[in-house]
């Protein structure tokens, strides 16, 4: 299984060196070639398990309850503007 | 015996007789590892000043009658360390990543506050592979643990620091997570107890998520007993974490000395074939020999889809990696995405392949349903019998640097853990000799939410083989 590393890589928005594709090309080429044994399973007739305990729609009462304050929440944010999170451009005008 | 080689039961017998106190304790601790942790690396934060008044705090209420409390506090004046993944209120916590390395959050995860309220003196956060990436311990961005048994070798991972430095006395007990067997690869590298719960038992509310839909919250103990009495703690409903059911929390410390007379225990056959190193399989035929002669009934079980969990977990694993991982964004908190490393890169670049648009069915939905499975499987063999033993690890411990180029063949050394993670059943790791001076161990698995019968197991093996005794010798 060939991998398009570069794509994945703008998909994840991770950057990568030239010399990173070609290892991380390699790398996982040769882990979905190894996972391609599941095809050998039959599964036609199998449902998948997304929760293990069987557990579903689980609520609680739709109550406040004491919450982090603005500036607690802003306490790790490395740029911030009058008491918002400060970002890129992402929109150009 | 030095005090910080003590258990968590030894210790509360003496602080309770005054025998010494929770700051004697804790110094001991600290000096421990200011004396060793250089070498073995297995701490990224020591919290020394907190623990010192956390311990004093324990001082002045056991001066103060605090015995009507004793049982409501089962870890007053304990030192216990946390996994640098458990979200801790004004300390840092990193994930063993350069991405959150000046991270502090702002709350306690809920199982650190159970922790707390329990009166533990917290004394630090463990090293472990970068977001929990790893059966080594090798991936953390702040450098490798040491095994204490043999500094040239792994201690296994993920919950490497935890394990590590349990093995060397640094404290009394510590946590982890397993998502994949990274609390019981440790402990059965380094000689230590180790519980990863039914999914659910235990709240991952502030616990950084690895893999949601397998992530385990559990610890590293010394004994059995010890990690009995840290799941009375830890276990039980939480609203903030809607995958822990509302199921009473038994005593598990109540059933331990039971025995395991007539108890049926299977052995999977497939996990006794391909890849199992001679010695582990000695080892493994000598802890069948000693649960027969306590009186089980030892009976052949199969487990057909076992072949095919490494495939299945390493298809769905990476898969919530790359969802999890998307939040480092570097806006909120932490550093931006070119702090991750490359076993993090790689996982979420496989993540993110196997859930781009076209792949979807073919790897993740694929995944699910041999899941299913996987799971099919166990409940099959438990209608047979009561718990199932198998080893934890096809190898013992190995040499540092010795898998990091080939990540398969580092992700195979989780042939025999994934399993119970897929399947959702709890598993207890417990110590099972020695190779070459090398510790192994066996695991105990059982069905969804029979941890007490895993250490009833647990318990009657650990008596009569006693493996626990024995310690690392640590040269300065």
């Amino acid at each position: 299984m060939k991998i398009n590393v570069s794509h994945i890589a703008k998909l994840a928005n991770l950057s990568l060196k030239e010399e990173e594709k070609e290892k991380f090309e390699k790398q996982l080429s040769s882990i979905l070639d190894y996972v391609k044994k599941l095809e050998e399973v039959d599964t036609s007739k199998v449902e998948p398990t997304p929760q293990v305990t069987g557990l579903k729609n689980i609520t609680r009462e739709d109550q406040t309850i004491p919450s982090l304050s603005q500036e607690e929440a802003l306490s790790n944010a490395k740029n911030k503007h009058n008491g918002f999170f400060k970002v890129k451009t992402i929109l150009e005008k | 015996m030095k005090l910080n080689e003590l258990t968590i039961t030894e210790a509360r017998e003496g602080l309770k007789n005054k025998k010494f106190s929770s700051s004697e304790l804790t110094r001991a601790c600290l000096e421990q590892i200011e004396k060793h942790d250089a070498k073995i690396n297995a701490f990224i934060t020591v919290c020394k000043k907190q623990a010192i008044e956390q311990a004093k705090e324990a001082d002045k209420l056991l001066s103060n009658g605090a015995m009507e409390q004793w049982s409501n506090l089962p870890l007053l004046g304990i030192p216990i360390a946390l996994k640098d993944l458990y979200s801790t209120k004004d300390i840092k916590t990193t994930a063993g990543s350069k991405v959150l390395k000046d991270y502090s959050p702002v709350y306690d995860a809920t199982v650190v506050k159970k922790l707390k309220d329990a009166g533990a003196v917290i004394i630090g956060k463990t090293n472990l592979d970068a977001w929990a990436h790893g059966s080594s311990g090798e991936n953390s961005d702040f450098g490798p643990t040491k095994n204490p048994w043999n500094q040239e070798y792994v201690p296994g991972g993920s919950s490497s620091g935890s394990a590590a430095a349990l093995a060397a006395d640094m404290y009394l007990a510590a946590t982890g997570t397993d998502t994949g067997g990274s609390i019981r690869l440790p402990a059965s590298f380094c000689n230590l107890v180790g519980l990863k719960p039914t999914y659910g038992r235990v709240s991952r509310y502030g616990i950084i998520a690895m893999a949601s839909s397998l992530d385990s919250i559990g610890h590293l103990a010394k004994t059995v007993e010890d990690s009995a009495l840290l799941l009375n703690i830890t276990a039980g409903n939480d609203v903030f974490d809607a995958t822990t059911p509302k199921k009473p929390v038994p005593d598990y410390q109540k059933g331990l000395q039971k025995g395991i007379k007539e108890l049926k225990i299977g052995i999977p056959k497939e996990y006794l074939q391909t890849g199992l190193d001679e010695k582990v399989k000695e080892n493994f035929e000598d802890t069948k020999r000693i649960l027969s002669r306590l009186g089980a009934n030892l009976i052949e079980v199969s487990l057909p889809h076992t072949e095919y969990a490494i495939a299945c977990y390493y298809i769905i694993q990476p898969a919530e990696v790359s969802s999890n991982l998307e939040r480092y964004d570097g806006i909120r908190f932490g550093n931006d995405r070119s702090f991750f490393t490359d076993e993090a890169k790689r996982r979420i670049m496989l993540g993110t392949f196997t859930l781009s648009a076209g792949y979807y069915e073919a790897y993740y939905k694929k995944a699910m349903q041999v899941r299913t499975l996987i799971k099919k499987d166990f409940e099959d063999a438990f209608v047979k019998v009561d718990a199932l033993i198998a080893p934890v690890s096809p190898t013992p411990s190995w040499k540092l640097g010795e898998k990091v180029d080939d990540p398969l063949k580092m992700y195979l050394s989780d042939v025999f853990t994934v399993t119970a993670n897929l399947a959702g059943i709890p598993a207890l790791a417990v110590p099972s000799g020695f190779i070459n001076g090398l510790p192994v161990g066996i695991q105990i698995l059982g069905p969804q939410f029979s941890e007490e019968l895993l250490f009833q197991v647990g318990f009657a093996y650990e008596q009569a083989t006693e493996w626990y005794k024995r310690k690392a010798i640590l040269n300065l």
